[in-house]
């Protein structure tokens, strides 16, 4: 299924649609169907044009300045940018490992961000239709029914993302821009009353985190089989791992489990990522598709994000949300999931997750003494590579003796996904829409699949007065056919 | 009480979409008394909490399809789609009521950008925009009450019908 829609034989005949943008404000994604006379889906490919440029951006400036400018890459994550850069640039700088004060600040900052990123997503399953959007009265009233069980989700889902970005304030220095983390370490302790004010909050965070874990879960068993099937197709599974295997959202080594959970590649050193990795230009997309090298393309893609990592890592060292995990591993039809909306699901777990680590953080009093930086010999280049929220985040830069950035390399993990949303789609496409009258909320499912990936389609800019969905029907002599706008 | 808070959103790397933070950067450097003032990268959910308990408020953004340079509008609230990555004023407004928080009278004033590539400057639209925008802000802030602001909005409206007139 992964490329079996991706190339049709005959387009010329073949009768167009293109879902442009994606979606109202997330920047510019656009999904074309080509279909044959008898409505059949011979082709689904999703186009995302966003990460063009980036690498010129970063080239030619000054190593330094680069964790706080990347933050511009991405309005949605501008932290994982931040920490991915300060990362590969401690190589530079010969900061390797640094001190315990400036990774547990970091560690707080990254945890604060994986935290207020999942919980908009916990804040939209309070109005799971809108998220999920399907036209199915049944799969409606299945979730709507479980949501209003949980009245406080909306508000509780406001005050977990405010928490979060409280914990970057105090850890980066402002809200936005922040400056926290430079490379060799940090810049600043972590302010005893803003410890204080968190830790006041901490059990409450961790109490509305373990609820949402269990409401994502009750929502999956109000429609199992939709879940379970919905777009779903088995690829490799790719995250960082600690050394002994538990879940580190912060730093560790590559690991990579096949389809059906077992490892093929585990150890592999973040400076190491391009003896796994090649990154394929195929020439209808403007982004790159990754695939483990060894494997080659049709079968080295694989998946990143909270799906893969709570699969991919041996436990999750946080105790309520390993007891989830093992609940969560259980629930799975054949041992590993590959659906893209099981993804809703470990994106809680790991919110929970985040939410426990930073309670357990906060009492550590390296946060608010000890040393901060550290140096030592210099190398031309670095790679630092972060869980961000929506997946493995990857921040390669050479740096010339002028301290200037003379070639770097990043791959985020919307790039990292790209075969998975294809493949995707193309599921999709061929269980819900081939052969069927195309209606707006058929189009819809194409929307959820991506959704699921939640990709980073917002390192757009976001300006008012974008267009709204639209959705075009032309025929083989390009002449308009119908046109719906949802906005 | 704070009277007013200023929600100026942008990426002040990707050319005009800089309008916003720029603009607060010279209200900034104003620093008048009683209005609060939020920048950040793109609206969310938790800055219905900025509005909280405030009387007015003003959002300040740049807009890709607007031909005047700085048009200013009252906002309602509207509910939120499924979209995760960001929310327009009205939905932030929306939030705020979900949640159960008082919101305030909110406006928009949107400022016509015409480039928003990344490693862009401002463009000759948005260059014109942010001084046109400055010079309504400025007025917006000698009179900070709902009244006050209907007229000018009026008046900016007029303005444009005049130069659409002109133009064509």
């Amino acid at each position: 299924m992964a490329f079996e829609l991706e190339n049709a034989s005959d387009r010329e005949n073949l009768r167009r649609v293109a879902i442009d943008p994606v979606s109202r404000v997330e920047g510019h994604g656009k999904v074309t169907l080509l279909l044959d006379e008898a409505g059949h889906i011979r082709e689904a490919r999703l186009h995302i044009v966003e990460f063009r440029g980036f690498e010129v951006f970063i080239q030619g400036r000054p190593y330094w300045e680069v964790p706080v400018m990347v933050q511009r890459l991405c309005g949605i994550c501008p932290v994982s940018h931040h920490l991915a850069a300060a990362k590969a640039l401690d190589r530079v700088v010969g900061a390797v490992p640094v001190t315990a004060t400036a990774d547990k600040l970091r560690r707080l900052m990254h945890y604060g961000q994986i935290l207020q990123s999942h919980a908009l997503h916990f804040f939209h399953l309070s109005s799971p239709d809108l998220l999920f959007g399907f036209d199915s009265e049944v799969a409606r009233r299945n979730i709507v029914g479980v949501a209003e069980a949980y009245p406080e989700v909306a508000r509780q889902g406001v005050l977990i993302r405010k928490f979060g970005q409280e914990a970057i304030r105090a850890t980066a220095g402002k809200r936005i821009h922040g400056t926290g983390a430079v490379p060799g370490g940090v810049n600043r302790h972590l302010d005893r009353a803003d410890r204080d004010a968190l830790l006041a909050e901490a059990d409450t965070i961790v109490a509305w985190s373990l609820a949402a874990v269990e409401l994502v879960r009750r929502l999956h068993e109000a429609n199992r089989a939709l879940y379970e099937n919905f777009g779903t197709v088995p690829s490799g599974l790719l995250s960082l791992v600690r050394a002994d295997g538990a879940m580190d959202l912060y730093d560790g080594h590559l690991r990579l489990r096949d389809a059906q959970g077992v490892i093929l590649a585990d150890h592999i050193p973040d400076q190491d990522y391009l003896q796994l990795l090649t990154e394929e230009v195929k020439p209808w997309s403007y982004m790159k598709f990754p695939y483990v090298t060894h494997l080659g393309p049709e079968a080295g893609w694989y998946k990143v994000g909270p799906l893969a990592r709570v699969q991919n890592c041996a436990f999750i060292p946080s105790p309520l949300a390993e007891a989830e995990r093992q609940a969560f591993l259980a629930a799975q039809p054949g041992g590993v999931s590959h659906a893209p909306l099981v993804t809703h699901w470990a994106r809680m777990i790991e919110m929970l997750h985040a939410a426990e680590v930073i309670r357990a953080l906060l009492p550590d009093p390296d946060l608010v003494a000890g040393e901060r930086m550290v140096e030592g010999s210099r190398s031309g280049q670095g790679v630092g590579i972060i869980e961000a929220p929506r997946g493995t985040l990857i921040h390669h830069y050479q740096v010339g003796e002028d301290d200037l950035v003379s070639w770097c390399n990043l791959i985020v993990s919307t790039t990292h996904n790209n075969q998975a949303m294809n493949s995707a789609i193309r599921a999709v496409a061929r269980d819900y829409l081939d052969g069927q009258t195309l209606t707006e909320g058929l189009l819809n499912h194409i929307e959820v699949a991506i959704r699921a990936f939640d990709p980073c389609l917002s390192c757009a800019t976001h300006a008012l007065g974008q267009m709204p969905l639209a959705v075009e029907l032309v025929d083989v002599a390009g002449e308009l056919l119908d046109r719906r706008v949802r906005g | 009480m704070t009277s007013l808070v200023v929600l100026a959103v942008g990426n002040d790397a990707r050319g005009d979409d800089a309008l916003g933070p720029l603009l607060m950067a010279r209200l900034d450097a104003l620093d008048p008394p009683g209005v609060a003032r939020v920048l950040d990268f793109q609206l969310q959910v938790e800055h219905a909490l900025d509005l909280d308990g405030v009387a007015l408020a003003l959002f300040v953004d740049a807009h890709c399809r607007q031909a005047a340079p700085v048009a200013l509008a009252p906002i309602q609230a509207e509910p939120t789609t499924g979209a995760s990555h960001a929310l327009s004023p009205a939905q932030v407004l929306g939030v705020g009521r979900r949640i159960g928080r008082a919101m305030p009278e909110a406006w928009l004033m949107s400022l016509a950008g015409a480039d928003f590539s990344l490693g862009q400057g401002l463009s000759p639209v948005g260059q014109a925009s942010l001084e046109a925008g400055w010079r309504c802000l400025q007025a917006l802030l000698a009179n900070p009450t709902g009244e006050a602001w209907r007229a000018l909005a009026q008046g900016l409206g007029e303005l444009a019908g005049v130069v659409d007139t002109l133009g064509s």
